[in-house]
């Protein structure tokens, strides 16, 4: 399964990164989001894929049993969730205004800052 | 310590020196000049111990594990160079108090002045190579402050900026020399170097070691070919001149090639390099001294030449040559700042700097032409002068030469002689003969300027008639630190008739006669084009492409790389990425036995990896923006659903709320931006396909490499093991989050929280 990922995380740069180069600026957001699903997965992968098994502590053990999907990179990628959020996010309000102000999403237009 | 804690005290009167000035006013360049008595005075309670053959060495841990210590290192060459900075640096401070009274930046210019007196004195006075280095580099930035003191004239700027391109280049490859040489020895500590030159000369690294250290040292110290720099320099004020660029920043490069002599010296490298770099020097510089009529830099270029001869006696490295060169060493700084001292004075109240319209000054300047006809005797090298000892030794050096003794001996009076006649033109010249000045009120300068002269250009005579008070003890152990054991130096004036006295009888003749030629001689080059000549060949014109090169390229690579375009941009980040990346993937295993790895995915997997692919191409291929949103929310609950699959249901969870907030967001957003529509050509498109394919093939490519080598992680079995006991949570994940990396949680909710600001800003902001 894990190679079928890889495969699935390739496709999702590839992706990411063609939106990302368009000149919209709407395209260039919606890559934006891509790209962060295509990072989040990448490390979920690289901490190897266990079925099932959530890293919780049972009922009266002491420690995690093995096997158990690895904490680690679990941790990483919750940051990374609400981080690429706060980005995302930022970046739509930050876009809306840009059209508002200059009137034209296409990125090329936007080259210059003493032309506005 | 002490004299670390003097070094630190120096840097500090340099930041005070301006708001000091303020208060002192008028007296300031000598209250200044207190300091680096001081210090002369310190140095000189050291001699005695040091003169007994007891080097003090004191070690400041710094960064102790690298090797680098702020140590000192005082020995006889030190002691006198320090003594040179120090004693010389006092006499300049009083007199650039009275040369620069009105300048508006007197203050600015005691700051720079004293923060290049600190840097020498620690790189004089440094014990490791990497402490002495930091020193060499703040010598030239402090310098490149003082030639650049009138920053108001483009010429000085000009000067300044050249005097620290070249030394600083040349900085670059000492640095590199100096890694070598510590690498080789083990160590980075002056004073264990200098017992282990036998297997540092037979390391594989002596060769580019020794080269790099010798550019060093050549661009500090103004060799040919990187001499033009120093007359250059000339713009600075003349106390700077003199200080500079007669008795400390161009001595430098000679201080570490003595320093390092009995490490690196020795060998046919060595003396090819070293001493013939300095006799082509001696002789150019020499030629170059006869050309300008500005005193200053006729001064300048009789330095270089200077600068050669002492450079060619280190590169010999036999006992005579070693005494010889810190003879030249004394009789140089002496002459040279008096020189220097007398040529600002002069131009102080004349304001002609111009040899040719200078003459028979000294009935109205007694003192300061006594000053300059002492320093002009000692240039010349003619007896009562410590010139005259130290030429005698120079000849005699060059007449016990292992190789062609005639031939240097030759080259040695050729220079020699061709100083006598600048001796000449700079120290007598304007002082004698008809005044050509009618100005009714030209009088003596004041005390504090030619006190300096006077002192410098009395020492030079007076140490050569006591030579056993002072001049004899200081060379004796100097040339002990050179040479690398004790050695007893009797310096004297008179040799009884020998071929040295006969070499300097011919000088002296020669030099008479270069200065009657002088004219005749121009008129030859002048009709020889040399100056077009030089201009068009010389390196100063190597300089110049020099930078101009860089300018290109830099305008070059800007246009290349900053074209204001962002997917440009992205594309560049993207193939640097694929080729630094790209070309160190290696994929170990052969690709069947990936199948095996995808035909154990479940059925239920591959249907939501199908379904995330798809959605992924419609966000890529629709024209619909509300199609393209919907399709990015797909991917993102596929993701959660892996999430969900593989064990992570806290990840799970938050995908599944951040995207439906996303979704929302954007369809709220987007709905009110513009319908698609096709920006980019056809063939723009197929490039970024190809582009963005290249790079999602090398990450999967990347993953697959990764996956290949199995994994142990040594932090998943201590959370597993730690996070009930320590933290008293079972979800490790939370754990993780709120406790063991806590510190990283606030970090996110601090981004958060400026996001949500930036966001709450956007929105009410209102436009004009």
């Amino acid at each position: 399964m894990d190679v079928v990922l890889a495969i699935a995380v390739g496709g999702l740069y590839a992706a990411g990164l063609y939106m990302m180069m368009r000149r919209s600026i709407v395209k260039l957001i919606i890559g934006l989001g891509l790209l962060s699903h295509a990072s989040n997965l990448l490390i979920f992968t690289m901490g190897r894929l266990i079925r099932g098994r959530p890293p919780l502590i049972a009922p009266g053990a002491e420690a995690l049993a093995e096997p158990y999907a690895d904490p680690l990179p679990q941790a990483l990628i919750l940051t990374a969730i609400v981080i690429g959020f706060g980005v995302q996010a930022f970046a739509v309000v930050l876009i809306k205004r840009v059209y508002e102000i200059v009137g034209t999403d296409d990125l090329d237009q936007m080259k210059r800052t003493d032309e506005l | 310590m002490n004299l670390i804690l003097g070094l630190v005290l120096t840097f500090l009167l340099a930041a005070l020196a301006p708001r000091l000035h303020a208060l002192l006013k008028e007296t300031s360049g000598w209250v200044f000049a207190m300091w680096p008595l001081a210090w002369t005075i310190v140095i000189g309670s050291l001699a005695q111990q040091v003169i007994e053959g007891d080097s003090v060495y004191i070690r400041y841990p710094w960064m102790s594990q690298l090797g680098v210590n702020l140590s000192l290192y005082v020995d006889g060459l030190s002691l006198l160079f320090a003594l040179l900075i120090s004693g010389i640096g006092a006499l300049v401070l009083i007199y650039s108090g009275s040369y620069l009274k009105r300048h508006r930046y007197l203050g600015r210019f005691y700051l720079f002045i004293l923060l290049f007196m600190g840097s020498m004195l620690g790189l004089v006075l440094s014990g490791n190579l990497i402490s002495m280095f930091v020193f060499w580099e703040l010598t030239s930035l402090s310098s490149y402050f003082l030639i650049g003191f009138d920053h108001e004239r483009e010429e000085a700027r000009r000067a300044a900026l050249q005097a620290m391109v070249v030394t600083g280049m040349g900085g670059l490859a000492l640095l590199a020399g100096l890694l070598l040489l510590g690498q080789a020895g083990g160590t980075l500590e002056i004073a264990a170097l200098l017992k282990q030159g036998e297997t540092l000369r037979t390391s594989p690294h002596y060769l580019p070691a020794l080269a790099l250290i010798v550019i060093g040292a050549f661009t500090k110290s103004a060799q040919v070919p990187f001499h033009f720099w120093l007359p250059n320099a000339m713009e600075a004020p003349t106390p700077v001149s003199a200080y500079l660029h007669s008795a400390t920043m161009v001595k430098a490069g000679i201080y570490l090639l003595a320093r390092l002599s009995p490490v690196l010296g020795g060998t046919a490298a060595w003396q090819l390099m070293v001493a013939g770099g300095g006799l082509v020097t001696m002789v150019l510089g020499a030629i170059m001294a006869l050309g300008p009529s500005d005193l200053k830099r006729i001064l300048a270029y009789s330095t270089v030449s200077t600068l050669g001869t002492l450079t060619f006696l280190i590169g010999l490295g036999t006992p005579l040559a070693a005494k010889a060169a810190m003879a030249l060493l004394l009789a140089h700084a002496m002459y040279k700042g008096a020189l220097f001292l007398v040529a600002g004075a002069v131009d102080h109240e004349i304001g002609i700097r111009d040899v040719r319209r200078l003459g028979g000054l000294g009935q109205f300047m007694p003192v300061t032409a006594t000053a300059a006809g002492m320093a002009a005797l000692s240039m010349a090298g003619l007896p009562p002068s410590i010139g005259f000892i130290s030429k005698e030794l120079l000849y005699e050096a060059q007449l016990h030469a292992l190789h062609s003794p005639t031939l240097l001996a030759g080259t040695g009076v050729l220079a020699s002689g061709l100083l006598v006649a600048v001796a000449g033109i700079v120290g007598l010249r304007p002082f004698f003969g008809h005044p050509i000045h009618r100005k009714r009120h030209l009088h003596e300068p004041p005390l504090s300027l030619w006190l300096g002269p006077l002192l410098l250009g009395g020492a030079g005579i007076a140490l050569a008639i006591v030579p056993e008070i002072a001049a004899s003890p200081l060379i004796s152990t100097a040339v002990s630190a050179v040479l690398g054991k004790p050695t007893v130096v009797e310096l004297r004036l008179w040799h009884g008739p020998n071929p040295s006295l006969a070499l300097s009888a011919l000088t002296v003749i020669a030099g008479a006669g270069f200065y009657a030629a002088q004219p005749f001689l121009l008129d030859i080059a002048a009709r020889a084009h040399l100056k077009e000549w030089m201009a068009r060949w010389g390196p100063q014109r190597g300089y110049e492409r020099m930078l101009q090169g860089l300018n290109a390229l830099a305008t070059a690579q800007t246009r290349l790389l900053q074209s204001g375009f962002l997917r440009f941009y992205l594309m560049i980040i993207v193939l640097t990425t694929i080729a630094l990346v790209g070309s160190t993937i290696i994929i170990p295993e052969p690709l069947s036995r990936w199948l095996s790895r995808i035909v154990d995915a479940r059925p239920y997997e591959l249907i939501i990896v199908v379904l995330m692919g798809v959605a992924t191409l419609m966000a890529v291929l629709t024209s619909s923006r509300l199609a393209a949103v919907a399709a990015l929310g797909i991917v993102g609950y596929g993701v959660a659903l892996l999430y969900m699959l593989f064990g992570a249901p806290d990840l799970a969870m938050t995908q599944f709320a951040v995207e439906t907030l996303t979704v929302i967001l954007l369809v709220l957003v987007v709905y009110r931006l513009p319908r698609f529509t096709r920006l980019s050509g056809r063939s723009a498109r197929l490039r970024d396909t190809a582009l963005a394919l290249a790079a999602g093939g090398m990450m999967t490519a990347l993953m697959l490499m990764v996956l290949s080598a199995p994994l142990k992680s040594r932090l998943a079995p201590f959370f597993a093991a730690n996070s009930l006991t320590l933290a008293k949570g079972r979800n490790v994940v939370n754990v993780i989050l709120v406790d063991f990396r806590a510190l990283d949680t606030l970090g996110e909710i601090t981004v958060l929280a400026v996001a949500a600001i930036g966001v709450y800003a956007l929105l009410k902001l209102r436009t004009e």
